[in-house]
């Protein structure tokens, strides 16, 4: 067994204890390399099946190629795609940066608060609707109680800090002093009523496993993580205004793979690139015990 | 390699790891930069510390809260370094860091020397299974590097280690924040022969053999995805031990089911014809038999894992509110989850100094030889044959509040029937025309349904009304009265009290005779008590029997699945059991 096999039999062991174990079961699919990598296990531990519905939070300020391949990968795989959104603050130009306000404060508007209402079914639902090929109003307003998500412990201090199985309070928020015993194969996987779980499949991925992985499997992935001419990709992808590509001449995922393992990349953090780490001195746990993934 | 480091607070975790994540070049380019800068700023002096601190909180108060996992590679291989808090606040953080590495090391401070979390870390180690272990003697600076030191806290440790049977690999004295002995030999420790913290962790070994043990895979889930199409039937789960083919022949403990694996099932990857433990896969089985999540999954011939209601164990105990008697907790044990009481303490055991006491509880942070009694038998395998099918936790309420790992069996009321079950499965001639076949052709599962009662309770009318109901309807059915039996098949049993259980047993294996027939078999007897009742239960298997009681109820709770009031009109009565036969989801809707 290599260190991929591992990897991957760990996550799908995740997947399918939480299959067992929710009800109302979702997974967060940001189009990005990792969460696609999530979907692609998915289909491994339900045997090329997703059974349940995948939810995107659109900020809006999302690329446009990212849209385009969210919604041709969910009509070619036949998946349950949903998203949602924070419509109130997007009216109101409650956004970084044409609005008046800061990095962290317009994630908490589009991420955190959209997150939040579509996970518990108080704002609205789209659906897409496979025959008609287009997004209609879903039905189904069930809060989710079971929210897979993509992220991974190296990226980020908090992160590192996570459990596979990670309550959220009735207010969505994480009380990471205070987080539940997780003992060899077993995970906490009961609940009060208005609380709920988000579970992390990827926390013992890298970065260069998730590429290895993409390579090994031949995952289909956006191509704006590659160089497509200006000497510039994207290693991480967000909202535009808060996401800025690096200097890389990589055009394919070979060429990631050597950038990360030996080349330039070998000792600079993935979310170098995103800005709102950076405010307050601890952006990202700020965020992070208010419901941001 | 996932490595744990623990320890007693303060001794310098942290700084180790910190340290070693710097020497050898495995920081972000910056980090170490802009760590120092924010110390500057805020005038304090950097520790290596806070390059893994990394909550708020925890740089705050200078104290590692939670585990964290930093991600490092030697020359030879990568590693997931787990750094676990060493306040006894955050010992269940300690516990879940630890209980995912392969490995140990140990952090004592050479001038605090020995205290009590340096202990309650080892004996927790040993327990979570944890054999490879090396302890680091830190701070050999504020000793002047003295062998004499490192000596006596070798030896005191070592003893300690010995009580509670762990062999430590080897003692390494170390100064993580001077980085003396951290990636090679140091001259201030030139009395030290031994290797150096990195050369200790490249010696560590992988994980051992688990495809040489018995075969286990404790059953997730059986999948079938019609609704897209796909009419495979899979059984999945992750193989913890053995390895298994196409083709051979699979036993499911508790329940005691047999099939034959037809294939392996993946997604994206090529045909195989075996599994080996470690990895997360899916069979197709050849005998369609009904299986459940929690059901452990077995090769035939090889060593079959205990069954049993109770389990000795050992228990450490994590929850705010200790674990008491005649409470209901939740075991979570492979992939079973079952209602669990607290039935005996052995002793308790102060993890910090081995001393034993007698209490009625057991409290936080302690912990505790005991029995635990489920309320159904439960399949596993004693921690020491088989570590993934022998450990457990415990919730109490919605939280993990225990974890622990199973001593060995005992026997309860019903182990003789239980292996005489076992026996009578295992040799089981069965024939050719499959069971689910049966089923299909005759719109409905094989069911024992069970009336019992108090004597002078009207049973028999409710059970030959529906009877002749079901025949009626096309369902293949017989009504069976326990005196049907007396006088033929149990003429040579006494009629007396102490006889009662080979009646009962013999009503039981002519049940599960009829139900291998696809039969529904209305069976009545009166003044069945709970141990009967379980006694059936292990016969024919727990869900294959419905139990009804008509009258007064003086059974367990939740034993019964349907009460009915004597009173009532025999057609009401009826109605009901039917109506219950219909939830169960007796009848297959064609």
């Amino acid at each position: 067994m290599n260190h991929l096999d591992k990897l991957e039999s760990q996550s799908v062991y995740i997947f399918r204890e939480a299959y067992a174990s929710f009800k109302s079961l979702a997974m967060l699919w940001s189009i990005g390399k990792d969460s696609t990598v999530l979907l692609w296990l998915a289909r491994k531990a339900f045997l090329g099946h997703v059974p349940f519905p995948l939810v995107h939070i659109d900020t809006s300020y999302k690329m446009p190629e990212m849209i385009q391949y969210r919604d041709a990968l969910a009509l070619e795989w036949g998946l349950n795609m949903v998203y949602g959104q924070n419509a109130e603050a997007l009216a109101q130009k409650q956004t970084f940066p044409d609005g008046a306000i800061d990095r962290v404060s317009c994630c908490k508007a589009l991420k955190s608060e959209a997150l939040r209402n579509t996970l518990s079914g108080k704002w609205p639902r789209y659906r897409m609707d496979h025959n008609l090929k287009k997004y209609v109003p879903d039905t189904n307003l069930e809060p989710y109680t079971g929210v897979i998500v993509g992220v991974r412990a190296d990226e980020e201090g908090s992160r590192s800090k996570e459990r596979y199985f990670s309550p959220r309070d009735k207010r969505n928020d994480w009380d990471v002093g205070d987080q539940p015993p997780e003992l060899w194969n077993q995970f906490k996987t009961d609940f009060a009523p208005g609380t709920h779980i988000r579970i992390h499949p990827l926390l013992d991925w890298t970065e260069l496993d998730i590429w290895e992985y993409i390579d090994r499997e031949g995952i289909p992935i956006t191509d704006l993580y590659f160089d497509r001419g200006e000497g510039k990709r994207y290693r991480s992808l967000g909202c535009y205004p808060c996401t800025f590509p690096v200097e890389s001449k990589a055009r394919n995922i070979k060429e990631i793979i050597q950038e990360l393992k030996t080349g330039k990349f070998k000792n600079i953090a993935e979310r170098a690139g995103r800005a709102q780490d950076k405010e307050d001195g601890g952006g990202l746990e700020t965020l992070r015990r208010g419901g941001y993934m | 390699m996932n490595i744990v480091i623990v320890g007693h607070v303060d001794h310098g975790k942290s700084t180790v790891i910190g340290r070693l994540l710097a020497d050898t070049g495995s920081l972000p380019q910056g980090k170490l930069e802009s760590v120092k800068r924010d110390c500057e700023r805020n005038a304090k002096p950097f520790e290596y510390a806070f390059l893994l601190d990394a909550l708020k909180d925890e740089q705050a108060q200078g104290i590692t809260i939670d585990s964290a996992r930093c991600f490092f590679k030697s020359a030879l291989r990568e590693y997931i370094i787990i750094d676990a808090p060493g306040h006894i606040e955050f010992l269940k953080n300690m516990i879940s860091g630890a209980a995912r590495a392969e490995a140990a090391l140990l952090v004592i401070d050479a001038k605090e020397g020995i205290r009590e979390n340096s202990k309650r870390h080892g004996y927790l180690l040993s327990m979570l299974g944890i054999r490879q272990v090396a302890v680091c003697v830190n701070k050999m600076d504020l000793v002047d590097y003295s062998e004499k030191v490192f000596n006596g806290i070798e030896a005191e440790y070592r003893e300690f280690l010995k009580q509670i049977g762990l062999k430590p690999r080897a003692f390494i004295p170390i100064a993580a924040r001077e980085g003396e002995n951290m990636t090679g030999p140091s001259d201030k420790l030139s009395w030290y022969k031994g290797p150096s913290i990195l050369g200790m962790l490249d010696t560590f070994e992988k994980a051992k053999k688990l495809d040489e043990q018995a075969f286990r895979m404790p059953v997730q889930a059986v999948y079938k995805f019609t609704e897209s199409g796909d009419d495979r039937r899979i059984v999945a789960g992750k193989v913890e031990s053995g390895k298994i083919s196409v083709g051979d022949q699979v036993v499911f403990f508790p329940s005691n089911k047999k099939s034959e694996i037809k294939s392996i099932e993946q997604f994206n990857a090529p045909v195989a014809v075996h599994a080996e433990a470690g990895y997360s896969t899916g069979f197709t089985l050849k005998e369609q038999i009904y299986i459940n999540r929690g059901d452990i999954m077995c090769k035939a011939g090889e060593p079959h894992p205990s069954v049993s209601s109770l389990l000795k164990v050992e228990v450490f105990w994590m929850g705010k509110n200790p674990m008491v008697f005649d409470k209901e907790y939740k075991l979570k044990l492979g992939t079973a989850k079952i209602p669990v009481y607290l039935k005996e303490i052995l002793k308790n055991i102060d993890a910090s100094d081995l001393k034993q006491s007698e209490k009625k509880m057991i409290e936080r942070h302690e912990v505790a030889e005991c029995v635990l009694e489920t309320s159904s038998p439960v399949a596993f395998d004693p921690a020491s044959d088989i570590e993934a099918t022998g450990r457990f936790v415990i919730v109490d309420q919605y939280d993990i509040a225990g974890g622990g790992i199973v001593v060995e069996m005992l026997r309860d009321d019903q182990s003789e029937i239980r292996e005489q079950v076992i026996l009578r499965e295992e040799k089981w001639d069965y024939s050719i025309v499959d069971s689910l076949e049966r089923q299909k052709k005759y719109g409905h599962k094989p069911k024992l349904i069970l009336l019992t009662g108090k004597v002078g309770v009207d049973k028999k009318s409710i059970a030959k009304e529906l009877e002749k109901l079901l025949f009626e309807s096309g369902a293949k059915t017989y009504f069976l009265g326990i005196g049907n039996l007396l006088r033929g098949l149990d003429a040579d049993v006494e009629r007396q009290k102490t006889a009662r259980h080979e009646h009962v047993r013999r009503l039981g294996e002519v049940s599960h005779l009829m139900m291998d027939a696809g039969l529904l078999v209305l069976a009545t007897a009166s003044n069945l008590n709970d141990e009967e009742l379980r006694l059936l239960q292990e016969i024919t298997s727990r869900d294959m029997i419905l139990i009804v009681n008509v009258g007064t109820n003086d059974f367990r709770q939740g034993i019964v699945d349907l009460n009915l009031d004597s009173a009532h009109a025999i057609q009401d009565n009826v109605r009901k059991v039917l109506g219950l036969m219909e939830s169960s989801g007796v009848f297959l809707r064609s």
